[in-house]
């Protein structure tokens, strides 16, 4: 990814992440790019993390966000907010982070790993 | 890469054992690896292929959620990993012997038990666990011969939770959809299906319903199917609503949407809806006296509000007329071994925060500590969860980590004194090969090995 020139990374898109340790961690991404695609591309050590790869299907990429930022983000299907609803520690600013894209309208936002804290919500299977 | 293996060996001094290589065997077994660079974690699996309930549990038309097996074969792939395929413990190896050949043990052998409905008829012909249908459509060896016959028009599914729908949804799905890593034989009598309508019954009333919404919404998009619900089961639900929280509200939202919608008559060939407030009494057989036609449903009324309130029958019962019954009623963990302790009650090994409960180096993750709910990131947080146990039990000295330990090569030694061959994980990926080589003739990414000889001669050849 740093064979870019100085051009293109001036078109790059400044993300912050604060993993789950409350550790702040600054990258870039390329506009287009999932914030899914960003950890996995700079090798953000977050346990668990997209384990559907991007498809959808676990809620693990799940992120939070600040209130003006979450208003930048688009709209959610009913689909990733099925998912979501799976989520731990669900957020009224909750997103799933493989359907976010960047743009440069994003530029210095701030995404948050949720703790992973097992809690006692309803997640049915299998069961009567 | 043999210097490797000696550097390895040489720096590697703890030694963890997993039982079960499902979800919560490798995501334990990640945690573990990656938290440590001195220790050693050897997952034992008693079939010869990985990744129990993803291959045989997880739905057809959920190709996505199977992405998981990518991490967990680069987990199984570390170096300072090493999986053992065809190992039952409990029968090949005790516990206690492993025990004695780790510091730790990690019990994540899942749930392989099934929760029967405990009435009249139920090993009637055309009466099947939802456990082994699942089974056998996935290609679970033990399920090979179920052949169920799907020549009736109307099936009955007992319980309400992802696994009923999942059921309903293959039985109704187009083939399409289906023909993923499906077994052949199971998708050729699917094909021949005279299945058009399911009922999914449920002893609680709609504000307890146990499936999550996206299984629900799939429900609802089925091509060519409407549903058949009943109005009156919604009454004074939507006042209820806005005091519930946001995942039960935006399920009960969906299904008031879905009864108000069934209204408008549609030509769809297939129908399903909910049943609720129905508990099974008897299954009735037919003429013959052999094979299931119908089941006897007692009427029941809630008592108290919410997740906590109880069906209580009202004496009133109700008869269906079904050619097919699936009770999907759970499934349940068992004992592996008599040295560990075990709650027959709950179905799980009794733990603390995952260190199984009067034992000393013995822990537990997945569905064999939780009990069979919750989807692959519900057992991946409980997996994490146990391993930042164990790693808190070596750094404090709860763990004796001063003795060193045999591992794997007093294990190997005692498998081979027994007559047990183990399958590695490239001998598992020479069946993966395989299964896909045979996929690719019926146009599928996969055909599974339905068959443990063939499996083993594949693996070994
Ligand atoms: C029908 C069905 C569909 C599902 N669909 C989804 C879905 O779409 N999405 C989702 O997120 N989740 C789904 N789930 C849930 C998911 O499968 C579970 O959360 C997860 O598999 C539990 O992991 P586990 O490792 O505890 O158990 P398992 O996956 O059951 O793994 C246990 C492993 O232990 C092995 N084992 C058992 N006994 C022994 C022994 N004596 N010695 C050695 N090994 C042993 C087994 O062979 C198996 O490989 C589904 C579950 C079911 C039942
Ligand atoms: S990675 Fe699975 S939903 Fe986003």
């Amino acid at each position: 990814s740093n064979v870019a020139g100085p051009l293109r990374s001036e078109n790059k898109v400044t993300v912050n992440f604060v993993n789950r340790d409350g550790e702040k961690i600054t990258v870039k991404g390329s506009p287009g790019d999932t914030l899914l695609d960003v950890v996995i591309d700079q090798n953000l050590d977050f346990d668990g993390f997209g384990a559907c790869e991007g498809t959808l299907a676990c809620s693990t990429c799940h992120l939070i966000f600040e209130e003006e930022v979450y208003k930048k983000l688009g709209p959610v299907t009913d689909e990733e907010m099925d998912m979501l609803d799976l989520a731990y520690g669900l957020t009224d600013t909750s997103r799933l982070g493989c359907q976010i894209c960047l743009s440069k309208s994003l530029d210095g936002m701030t995404a948050r790993v949720p703790e992973s804290v097992a809690d006692i919500r309803q997640s049915g299977d299998g069961s009567a | 890469t043999s210097v490797r293996k000696l550097a390895s060996a040489t720096s590697t001094c703890l030694k963890v054992c997993i039982v079960g290589a499902g979800p919560a065997g490798f995501y334990t077994a990640q945690h573990l690896l990656k938290s440590r660079t001195d220790v050693q974690v050897d997952l034992y699996e008693r079939l010869p292929v990985p990744f129990g309930l993803v291959r045989f549990g997880v739905a057809p038309d959920h190709p996505e959620v199977k992405n998981v097996i990518n991490t967990f074969t680069q987990t199984a792939q570390h170096d300072r990993c090493s999986f053992y395929g065809n190992v039952n413990v409990g029968k090949d190896v005790s516990v206690q012997e492993l025990q004695q050949a780790y510091h730790a043990v990690v019990l994540s052998y899942g749930a392989e038990g099934n929760r029967k409905m405990g009435v009249t008829g139920e090993d009637l012909a055309g009466v099947y666990s939802a456990k082994d249908f699942v089974g056998w459509y996935n290609g679970l060896p033990c399920n090979k011969q179920l052949q169920p016959d799907l020549s009736c028009e109307t099936v009955v599914i007992l319980g309400q939770g992802n696994v009923a729908l999942d059921v309903a949804r293959v039985l109704l799905s187009p083939l399409d959809i289906l023909k993923t890593d499906i077994t052949q034989s199971a998708l050729q009598a699917l094909e021949a299906s005279k299945v058009r309508r399911v009922l999914v019954v449920g002893r609680r009333g709609p504000l307890q319903v146990a499936c999550t919404i996206k299984f629900l919404r799939e429900m609802l998009n089925l091509p060519d199917t409407r549903t058949e619900m009943l109005a009156s089961d919604f009454e004074g639900i939507s006042d209820t609503l806005k005091d519930l929280p946001r995942p039960r509200k935006r399920l009960t939202e969906l299904m008031l949407k879905a009864v108000k919608e069934a209204k408008e008559e549609t030509d769809a060939r297939k129908r399903w809806g909910f049943r609720f407030l129905r508990s099974p009494v008897e299954v009735l057989a037919g003429p013959d006296g052999a094979r299931a036609a119908a089941i006897r449903l007692a009427v029941n009324k809630l008592e108290g509000s919410g997740d906590a309130a109880r069906a209580v029958t009202t004496g009133q019962v109700e008869d269906v007329e079904c050619g097919m019954i699936i009770s999907s009623i759970g499934y349940k963990s068992l004992p592996i071994d008599s040295s560990v302790p075990f709650d027959l009650k709950r179905a799980i090994l009794p733990n603390n925060l995952g260190r199984v409960q009067d034992t000393s180096g013995l822990y537990c993750s997945g569905w064999v500590k939780r009990g069979p709910t919750g989807v692959i990131a519900t057992t991946m947080n409980d997996s994490f969860d146990t391993a930042r146990t164990l790693l808190q039990d070596m750094e404090s000295g709860v763990l004796d980590l001063s003795v060193s330990k045999a591992g794997s090569g007093a294990i190997s030694a005692l498998l081979g004194s027994r007559g047990v061959r183990v399958v590695s994980f490239p001998e598992w990926e020479k069946i993966n090969t395989e299964e896909v080589r045979r996929g690719e003739v019926n146009g599928k990414p996969r055909e599974k090995l339905l068959d443990v000889k063939e499996m083993l001669s594949v693996a070994w050849s």
